[in-house]
């Protein structure tokens, strides 16, 4: 079990905290500050958005901090320069999150070798559809031992659901209401697919994202699964901050 | 009306998967899964039932004013020595071609069992006839439009206020037809059941560039019919039509696709040139990439981030193609030219004087190119005309050449 998503879920069963946060942003060079600081201050799982032009799934919040961190320079060769010797210091899990079309430009296999060579445990490409995966480059991913993680959300049928579980590797990813990224929709309303994805006992752990963004909702989440990812609520904590480190040390503290 | 033949095994027309070649696809995020699968499980089924199709028909004939007229354009065919027909979608209820799909969309919105309706639109025609079919039906109706687009088409804008749709404009990026467009798919992300997108173009993720191909199919079934009754033949030498997402171009190739005889002629708006750094000529500076969940030509950095096109017209500013036409480019099957905003304008005011017709901007660009295409003396050419200018006479008056002032 070489793997650092496996390593972390088979030591920590509960309360896991995964912080999204976007590369470049809110400075081009803050990606490894970010992620010490986080790591630091007890996040379990570092999530790192390759920011894109035209992101589909997200809110304005992560939207604009891509808008930002493009604008910094940030992109897919030099997000790679920036991770070239992270793991000397990062010890946690890190995802990349992104659209596909970057990743596709960069090359899937060049892009499965680079994260393999810096470190990088695990990748979320939410438009790639799964058959896609499953014929052309799945086994890509394997060979550099490269979870690649799928999302499920309220609508999701419970076969596809079973499908997603056996594709997916690391964890599956629980989109908590149907929506995009920071959207405020009420969590209260899904005890119902929540109780539902736990009863169905994946074969993966389960970590709930999309809505959470304090202690409450952090702890509503975790009472359904092994834990859960902030994005949205981070993104705001930090874009105007002066003092990053303090910023995401009181952050942290507020979720846990 | 033949709009749901079967076509599948056709080299030109879309395949199981969705593809046309290797352009197409369905490349949406698991939240925007179920609602794709629930049209690309069900628009065969409904496009298919007779009732549908008469529901449509008719609508298209007493509404629209279908069939729309194909005119011999005689000073415009003697400016450029060849027999030019005008397919006059500009006479169409809206203006436009578009309300061919926002009819056939609506309809099936209704057999979904839909209450609520959202679209995109650039130049405001897409957006005039989803609203327009909404009034008709009595449904919700939202329309995103970039903040841009709703500055240089307010006339539109004024239309879709008074047809009762609700006008959000869509604030980031290039805040023009790209953008309306991610603010649409993210609205349907958010409200999953209840909405339907009736997409404008032949662009946007499986089923769309074929069921949009399909609704819009009706212009080249009546080119066929028309150009058998005035010439004894109905197949053209020459289709020419405009392209920026390409619905339009798409109904009026369809039933020609499969036609060798027939030659099909694409032009892409060049903005204020193919090199200027300005420009929505995808196929000549797209690479293969995704947008709007469709894997085909598209402007991009060399980092794969969207670039931000250029075009006087607002219904030919985006950075994609269709999938379809992306597969006519490659295989050959069109040849693709581009208009230059200023060759577009001069091309509107030529057909203006020539004919008594002012076209849309878009269509403008189509006409652009008629100096350009080897025409023999007899060739039977069969151009698009897409829209009227009503739209368009602010940026008309503002550039009127003063020889014609």
């Amino acid at each position: 079990m070489s793997n650092r998503i496996d390593q972390l879920f088979a030591s920590k069963k509960t309360g896991i905290l995964n912080i999204y946060c976007t590369a470049g942003f809110p400075e081009l060079n803050d990606t490894l500050p970010v992620m010490t600081a986080l790591q630091q201050n007890g996040a379990d799982l570092i999530e790192l958005g390759m920011p894109f032009s035209d992101p589909l799934a997200d809110g304005p919040v992560i939207q604009e901090s891509s808008t930002r961190a493009i604008k910094n320079g940030m992109s897919v060769r030099k997000l790679f320069e920036q991770l070239k010797d992270f793991r000397l210091n990062i010890h946690v899990p890190v995802i990349l999150m992104g659209y596909l079309n970057p990743v596709l430009l960069y090359g899937i296999e060049n892009f499965c070798k680079k994260c393999a060579e810096v470190g990088v445990d695990g990748v979320i490409l939410p438009d790639l559809p799964m058959d896609e995966y499953e014929s052309d480059y799945k086994a890509i991913f394997e060979q550099y031992g490269l979870h690649l993680i799928f999302l499920v959300t309220p609508e999701t049928s419970d076969e596809r659901i079973r499908k997603i579980d056996s594709l997916s590797k690391g964890f599956v990813y629980a989109v908590s209401s149907s929506s995009t990224t920071g959207k405020d929709k009420d969590m209260g309303n899904q005890q119902a697919y929540f109780e539902k994805l736990k009863q169905l006992q994946l074969k993966n752990p389960v970590l709930i994202g999309f809505g959470i963004k304090d202690k409450a909702t952090f702890d509503a989440a975790c009472a359904y699964s092994n834990g859960a990812i902030i994005g949205t609520a981070f993104i705001r904590a930090i874009e105007n901050t002066t003092n990053l480190p303090a910023a995401i040390k009181d952050f942290i503290a507020g979720v846990k | 009306m033949k709009i749901a033949e079967n076509t599948f095994g056709s080299k030109y027309h879309v395949d199981e998967k969705g593809f046309y070649g290797r352009f197409g696809g369905a490349y949406v995020p698991e939240m925007l899964y179920p609602n794709v699968k629930e049209l690309q499980d069900n628009y065969l089924k409904i496009l298919r039932d007779p009732a549908f199709q008469q529901e449509f028909e008719q609508l298209l004939r007493d509404y629209v004013g279908r069939p729309s007229p194909l005119y011999l354009a005689k000073r415009l065919s003697e400016k450029y020595k060849a027999n030019i027909y005008l397919k006059r979608e500009d006479l169409n209820h809206t203006g436009a071609h578009k309300i061919n799909n926002t009819v056939g969309q609506i309809l099936l919105a209704q057999r979904l069992g839909k209450t609520r309706i959202i679209a995109e639109t650039g130049a405001g025609q897409h957006g005039v006839a989803t609203a327009t079919v909404c009034a008709l039906m009595n449904m919700e109706c939202v329309i995103y439009m970039g903040s841009v687009d709703i500055q240089r088409q307010a006339p539109n804008v004024a239309r879709m206020k008074m047809l009762g749709a609700t006008v959000v404009a869509a604030t980031s990026g290039s805040q023009t037809l790209k953008d309306a467009t991610n603010e649409a798919i993210r609205d349907w992300i958010n409200n999953p059941v209840n909405t339907h997108y009736i997409l404008g173009t032949a662009a946007g993720p499986h089923p769309y560039p074929d069921m949009v191909s399909r609704f819009q199919s009706v212009i080249s079934e009546e080119i066929k019919v028309q150009l058998l009754e005035k010439t004894g033949k109905a197949n053209p030498d020459y289709v020419v039509a405009c392209i920026g997402g390409g619905s339009n171009a798409a109904g009026a190739y369809y039933h020609f696709l499969n036609e060798p005889d027939v030659k099909l002629v694409a032009v892409e708006a060049g903005g204020k040139g193919v090199n200027s750094g300005f420009s929505a000529a995808t196929t000549q500076l797209g690479k293969l990439g995704i947008i709007h969940a469709s894997k085909t030509l598209l402007m991009q950095t060399e980092d794969g981030q969207i670039t931000e096109p250029h075009s006087i017209s607002a219904g030919l500013d985006y950075p994609g193609i269709g999938p379809l036409h992306a597969h006519l480019y490659e295989t050959g099957r069109a040849t693709f030219l581009n208009a230059t905003d200023d060759e577009a304008l001069q091309a509107a005011y030529e057909l203006t004087r020539l004919e008594g017709i002012i076209p849309a901007l878009e269509s403008s660009h189509a006409l652009a190119k008629l100096g350009q295409i080897p025409f023999k003396p007899n060739d039977v050419v069969v151009l698009c005309l897409s829209g009227r200018g009503d739209k368009d006479m602010e940026t008309y008056i503002r550039n009127l050449p003063n020889k014609i002032s």
